[in-house]
């Protein structure tokens, strides 16, 4: 029950974020070009992704579970610790914070220089938005077919990543803005704790580790990365107030 | 072969990144971890150890870099 709502809660905020920086792109070039051609890229996105859904996932039921822990497990060890780097330096001032208020009007500028073709079709819009769903939903299927393969809950994942997708979706239509109140560095800090945690637990079975606690030792080695992640944003957020105290940078 | 370029560049970004050193650092230590558990030693401390030193690692290189 327990790594069920870990599995849930995961997928979740991972598909979410994704879901967000897809989300972003759509809107800014909608408002600008229109909305025909940037959903028809959106509807292309999907089934592609729906495709690869249908041929990734029953290939990985083939592979041995201890391999597939070992290559996933450390697929998103990689991955989500890019995103804990990241999030460390952004949460102690060495990196910008992505702001997706800046990211919306950057794309809307960008899709209002492009010149419009005489075709009906605005290949740019259409361009532009299914890349962005299909890079940004390609990486919301990866955390699915492996967090659900892994756990043997493909269905649960899924229905994570759904949700996840539904309420940003519903959210963006409600606020039709770049979503700016979602603190989307807190989310990338929380979710590349837990991508990375979930990597070193499976990469670590795979690898033939008998883990103390058996699931368990998942809520340790997150609570371990969680203390060194805190550890490290408070020195770091020391160490650059000493080089630069606020108020010199203006 | 554009095509090729960039699905080798999206899984090159996927797992190696900006920063090829912890990439590197991941694949000793999940090898060690797997040839130690091939000798009959339960080595689960080591990749959690692993993944604090390179993360404090690339964290100071990135800072020493900004600074």
């Amino acid at each position: 029950m327990r790594s069920d709502l870990l599995l849930f809660a995961t997928t979740f905020l991972a598909s979410a974020v994704e879901a967000v920086e897809a989300l972003t792109i759509v809107l800014a070039v909608g408002v600008v070009r229109g909305w025909r051609s940037t959903l028809v890229g959106v509807g292309a996105a999907t089934l592609v992704l729906a495709g690869i859904v249908a041929v990734l996932g029953p290939a990985l039921r083939l592979i041995p579970i201890g391999t597939l822990r070992f290559v996933v497990g450390a697929l998103l060890l990689a991955f989500g610790l890019q995103w804990l780097r990241k999030a460390i330096l952004r949460s102690s001032g060495y990196k910008p914070l992505h702001d997706e208020a800046s990211a919306f009007q950057r794309e809307r500028e960008q899709a209002g220089a492009a010149a419009r073709g005489s075709s009906r079709m605005d290949w740019y819009s259409f361009t532009v938005a299914f890349k962005g769903v299909l890079l940004e939903g390609l990486e919301v299927v990866f955390i699915v077919v492996t967090f659900g393969a892994t756990q043997g809950r493909i269905g649960l994942a899924a229905a994570a990543a759904a949700a996840a997708v539904v309420v940003v979706v519903g959210v963006g239509v409600f606020v039709r803005g770049p979503l700016e109140r979602v603190p989307e560095n807190t989310i990338k800090y929380a979710v590349g704790l837990l991508l990375t945690s979930f990597g070193i637990f499976w990469s670590g079975e795979g690898a033939g580790v008998v883990w103390p606690g058996s699931d368990l030792a998942i809520l340790g080695i997150v609570a371990f990365l969680g203390l060194v992640s805190f550890v490290l944003t408070r020195r770091l957020r020391r160490q650059r107030l000493a080089v630069r105290p606020l108020g010199a940078e203006a | 072969m554009r095509y090729l370029r960039s699905f080798l560049a999206f899984w090159w970004n996927f797992i190696v990144g900006d920063d090829w050193r912890v990439a590197v650092g991941l694949a000793v230590a999940l090898g060690l971890t797997a040839l130690l558990a091939h000798h009959g030693v339960n080595a689960w401390w080591l990749l959690p150890a692993a993944v604090a030193v390179l993360l404090w690692d690339a964290i100071r290189r990135e800072a020493r870099g900004v600074d």
